[in-house]
């Protein structure tokens, strides 16, 4: 996050000695945009954490678990559709899965859904691809995620 | 201003009823709701505040600096294997939420980067940035995140390719937000 700021800040400078006019426009042009996603962007974030409320740990045991079986899978790549985590949170929580005894088959379909559909920002994404082009794209993706996380369960544990 | 609320029709209603939600929780000491805000939502609120205002900033400047051909020759229709690597390595080195990478891919098709290109960067984005695959190496090791990234990486490129083939055919647009 903060190379991110330095190097944007330095660009600025920069830009802004070279053509102080063209920067300006720039900024303009994309703090423009920013606020017009805005209101989207925060109707989204609250829905989000609202259905995380009910996503505890002991949720995703229950349903994510050894036992769990095929049935695993699938609730793997169902969460990961619908919900949305950053990766600091995302990542600990997937290695306390698997030190719970969730397999790293489930484990890789819960994160490649996780990052590659989003169900619940599918508003954003449609503001900028259309409804049928965001569906088609997070199906596929669906569909992707299922044959990494198969593959990965072949491959995983022979290696 | 009216095409602005028409457009974002549901969203305000949303965000009206959250505030109301919260600020009645509060009142009232609604445990459940004090934890949605402080919990969830201030950590996505956070993340977001903190990211995209400074990468809306640095698309504008690419949107006024950066000319057309220049991104058309190396990433446009004709750029082949070259192409798809550096929308990939583009994809790599960002951080951010899911949601941050629609107006990038965005600025890229109006710049004249390829519908093939535009959803490889997508996807890409989402399997592998490097900021996150410390976080990944450490919490679920080096060979749970190669064998992923390896296997993934043929995957985004067929839906790249796929995707790109139906946005061409339907003539499809990637609007401004």
């Amino acid at each position: 996050m903060i190379p991110l700021t330095i190097f944007t800040t330095l660009l600025v400078i920069i830009s802004f000695i070279v053509d102080r006019k063209k920067t300006i426009k720039g900024i303009q042009k994309g703090l423009k945009q920013f606020l017009k996603i805005l209101p989207t962007l925060l109707s989204v974030i609250i829905i989000i954490s609202i259905v995380l409320f009910f996503v505890s740990d002991k949720f995703l045991m229950e349903f994510l678990g050894k036992e769990a079986g095929l049935g695993a899978y699938i609730s793997a790549a169902v969460i990961g559709s619908v919900s949305l985590l950053p990766g600091f949170i995302a990542y600990p929580l997937a290695g306390f899965l698997v030190q719970s005894g969730v397999s790293y088959s489930v484990i890789a379909v819960f994160i490649t859904t996780l990052m590659m559909v989003g169900i619940l920002t599918i508003p954003i994404e449609a503001r900028y691809f259309g409804l049928k082009t965001t569906i088609i794209r997070n199906v596929l993706s669906f569909i992707g995620a299922i044959i990494v996380g198969t593959v990965m369960a072949f491959i995983y544990y022979l290696i | 201003m009216k095409a602005f609320l028409k457009k974002h029709k549901f969203d305000f209603p949303i965000i009206m009823v959250f505030v109301l939600f919260v600020g009645s929780s509060f009142y009232f000491n609604y445990g459940p709701g004090k934890q949605i805000l402080k919990d969830n939502f201030w950590m996505f609120f956070k993340e977001m505040i903190l990211v995209l205002p400074v990468m809306f900033i640095l698309i504008g400047l690419f949107d006024v600096w950066i000319p057309k051909e220049r991104i058309k020759k190396h990433i446009g229709e004709a750029s082949g294997i070259k192409g798809m690597f550096l929308v990939m390595l583009l994809a790599f080195i960002q951080a951010g939420p899911l949601y941050a990478a629609f107006p990038v891919a965005y600025l890229l098709w109006k710049k004249g980067c390829s519908p093939v290109n535009v959803f490889i960067y997508i996807s890409a984005f989402t399997t592998a940035k490097i900021p996150m695959l410390t976080f990944e190496i450490g919490f679920l090791g080096l060979k749970f995140s190669l064998l992923r990234i390896l296997i993934t990486i043929p995957v985004f490129i067929l839906i790249g390719i796929i995707m790109g083939r139906y946005f061409k055919r339907n003539k499809c647009k990637i609007n401004e937000g």
